[in-house]
């Protein structure tokens, strides 16, 4: 079966509007040198998916940046590759009237006329908040041996109360076939299938859903237009196993990072072979310890330059640690720099901030002192 | 006919780099890796894009493989163009001739057709062994401005040097009126840095004289500039400043990736202005453990460091574990340092493994020299490698 993919860039942006002020969830920077629309582009580009619409809503200058032409993906192609879908609002729209979607089932419906000229047998659709390394052709395999029209990729997860998972799905399934999508409150509690919202559509059975959607008046996709047409319908479900997390809040967010310097987590993300993940390439050198550095446990990506003490902290890019700096638990974006003397604790410093000499910060844990980009302190 | 353009880049590819021995065994020369994440033919092409030259021909001949893969459509180096680009020009079968490229002359002579498809009036000519940075576009506009038929660059060496190279002296306009390759008695300290532009239409008249002249070794060095020069042609030396150095041999080749190193290095690679590109490969970035010690060094991605690293050079996907020590060496990508390995005063070449306890190589000056182990050589637990001493050992 041919795929093609297609990813929801700005889902749940809400989730962390500190770092999502002027950027989409998508081109959120995230372990040391990637975006978090890296791991979905790469498993679809590893699964031999390799045409791909992005779907945009605001903020996605960022998101146009990062992808540039597709070339670092290998999505630059001449039949297919990746594209990026802005909302379609035409110069007779009434201007006062808004046109922007606001729901996963609107969003897809603006994107109709992409899936519509796509040749493809399946449709894969994926939020861009998903950090897995997960292999998508053994999902569309079970997809067409199941002659499912939907297959849903679950994940067993521990759901009790916390506030972060509200608005995850529950997937309630017989044999493998689904029978409910119920939106997981703080009330419940126990191990649930949860929706990974990473979705396999049959093409032709999503065009006629989408219709079926607009012509109802739909808004709502797990609550109204599975639901409606389920009765009808084969929906299935995939349980995955592998390593899975979102970002969910500017905690999470930092605790999905610090995972990271976790050899497993590592291993399970970046470490399975014939599966790598790609980002945009900067061209920065190769990052350099000077004669009194000291690194502990942590996480560097290339270009850093590095002559203070970094420890259990995650360095992107072309980060500059100057002389008796000392770094914990903390995460730095691309080029920023923190300068002589300074400590850091628990801080998230976004990209290019600078942290002039002699500064103590310091946040914690669950409340991370959070450095907006391009700052200066 | 293509669209014209004013000066087409010419690399010379295809030598072998003999005196790298081991680590020239698979590979040509210029594919050799350098500097942590780069090859040495990086830093011409990277010359080259930044000084807008964007058609560079690039001729190979010896183990030619891994270089075409390398350079491929020429992306990285955004030499991947509709109308140019970097082309690889092996040694191909004429309608009345085939041979290999017999000399660095005789190859761009093989190619003047290529020249000549994009209407070039000036072309550089580049080896694939130095490193350095320079803007070719100014070396071109001294060219023009001096109306010459031929510019060299040149680097001023100290005097004790100069025997090693190709020395050119000059007069008061910098006008060559000898040239000497690796004299006794150099006269002069200017140096040639095997860099020249030639204007085309004298360029294709000297080469093919050359290679009408079966007595010729078809050399740059040896036969055309002594030509040219005996013939009263307008040349110039271009007198360049900064780093610049020839890596062909294996003591050269771990010198100049330890200038990278330190406060203020003598080559820095962190340079906005002037980056040089490369072909990535797709790897995490480097993880530091709990008990690593990296001071003085440069490490790229996808390293996993446990161990100590000092004064060292590390490329992508190098493992150094628990109690391991890597000290002035280069390791390049792949390599796996098992625990309480040594690795000292030593370049090893790409995918080696040194098993557990094994030490190599010497003290940093050792007389013996710098110890080398090839590709994907696999060093058993508690072995010991000498100063000096190269696996496999190809220098006989």
């Amino acid at each position: 079966m041919t795929a093609a993919g297609l990813i929801f860039s700005n889902i749940h942006d809400k989730c962390i509007p500190e770092m999502t002020a002027r950027r989409t969830m998508a081109s959120l920077p995230f372990g040391g040198r990637y975006r978090l629309v890296d791991f979905t582009l790469s498993n679809m580009v590893n699964s031999g998916i390799n045409k791909v619409g992005i779907i945009t809503h605001n903020n996605y200058r960022s998101l146009i940046d990062h992808i540039g032409t597709g070339k670092d993906w290998d999505l630059a192609r001449r039949s297919g590759g990746v594209m990026i879908l802005p909302p379609f609002i035409t110069a007779y729209d009434n201007p006062r009237a808004n046109q922007l979607y606001t729901t996963r089932l609107e969003a897809l419906m603006g994107a109709m006329d992409y899936i519509a000229h796509c040749q493809e047998d399946v449709i894969v659709l994926s939020d861009s908040d998903v950090v897995c390394n997960i292999d998508l052709s053994e999902v569309i395999d079970q997809h067409e041996r199941s002659g499912a029209d939907l297959t849903v990729v679950t994940k067993r997860m521990n759901l009790c109360g916390e506030k972060e998972s509200v608005g995850k799905i529950i997937v309630y399934s017989e044999n493998g076939n689904i029978t409910e999508f119920v939106e997981h409150t703080q009330l419940m509690c126990g191990e649930y299938d949860v929706s990974t919202n990473i979705l396999v559509f049959t093409k032709t059975y999503l065009m006629s859903l989408i219709d079926t959607a607009i012509a109802h008046g739909y808004r709502e996709f797990y609550q109204q237009a599975l639901p409606a047409a389920m009765a009808n319908s084969k929906f299935c479900i995939y349980n995955y196993e592998g390593f899975y997390a979102t970002v969910d809040s500017l905690a999470g967010y930092f605790a999905r990072n610090m995972e990271l310097l976790e050899g497993g987590t590592r291993a399970a993300l970046f470490g399975i072979k014939d599966r790598p993940v790609y980002t945009k390439v900067r061209n920065t050198p190769p990052t350099k310890y000077a004669e009194g550095a000291c690194v502990k446990n942590s996480l560097i990506a290339d270009g850093c330059v590095i002559e203070g003490t970094v420890e259990n902290s995650i360095l992107f890019r072309g980060v500059h640690v100057k002389k008796g700096t000392v770094i914990k638990n903390s995460i730095m974006l691309q080029n920023s720099v923190a300068g002589e003397n300074v400590t850091l604790n628990c801080v998230i410093a976004d990209k290019n901030v600078i942290i002039r000499d002699d500064k103590l910060l310091s946040g914690s844990e669950t409340l991370p002192y959070y450095i907006a980009k391009g700052k200066m302190i | 006919m293509f669209k014209k353009k004013e000066c087409v880049a010419m690399l010379l590819a295809g030598g072998q780099g003999s005196r790298l021995y081991a680590l020239t065994q698979k590979v040509a020369k210029p594919a050799v890796p350098f500097g942590g994440k780069y090859r040495i033919v990086d830093f011409p092409l990277s010359n080259c894009t930044n000084s807008g030259i964007d058609t560079v021909g690039v001729l190979t001949q010896y183990e030619p493989l891994l270089l075409n893969e390398y350079i491929g459509n020429g992306l990285p180096w955004d030499l991947d163009r509709t109308y140019g680009g970097v082309k690889i020009l092996p040694p191909y079968q004429g309608a009345k001739a085939a041979d290999w490229y017999k000399g660095t002359a005789n190859a761009i002579y093989q190619n003047l057709k290529f020249i000549d498809r994009y209407d070039a009036e000036y072309v550089l000519i580049l080896s694939g062994d130095h490193i350095y940075k320079m803007d070719y576009a100014k070396m071109l506009k001294f060219h023009k401005k001096r109306n010459a038929d031929c510019t060299i660059a040149v680097l001023d060496v100290p005097i004790e040097e100069a025997s090693r190279f190709g020395i050119m002296s000059v007069d008061e306009d910098s006008k060559i009126y000898k040239f000497e390759e690796k004299p006794k008695n150099p006269e002069s300290t200017m140096a040639s840095m095997g860099i020249y532009i030639f204007t085309k239409s004298k360029l294709s008249e000297y080469l093919i004289n050359d290679a009408a002249d079966p007595a010729s070794s078809n050399d740059f060095g040896k036969n055309i500039i002594p030509a040219m020069l005996a013939n009263g042609e307008n040349m110039v030396a271009y007198p360049f400043e900064g780093y610049w150095k020839d890596v062909g041999t294996i003591s050269s080749l771990w010198e100049a990736n330890m200038d990278l190193l330190g406060e203020k290095p003598e080559f820095d690679l962190d340079d906005e202005k002037w980056r040089i590109f490369t072909r990535h490969e797709t790897l995490a970035p480097q993880y530091v453990g709990e008990d690593a010690k990296i001071v003085n060094s440069i490490v790229a991605e996808g390293c996993e460091i446990y161990g100590t690293v000092e004064n060292s050079v590390l490329f992508p996907g190098v493992k150094v574990m628990p109690g391991a020590v890597v000290r002035d060496s280069v390791v390049m990508g792949g390599c796996v340092i098992e625990t309480e390995a040594v690795v000292s005063y030593s370049i090893l070449d790409t995918n080696v493994t040194v098993g557990a306890g094994a030490i190599i190589g010497g003290n940093k000056g050792d007389e013996a020299g710098v110890a080398v182990i090839g590709d994907s050589e696999v060093i058993g637990a508690g072995q010991t490698v000498g100063a000096g001493e190269m696996i496999p050992d190809v220098r006989k």
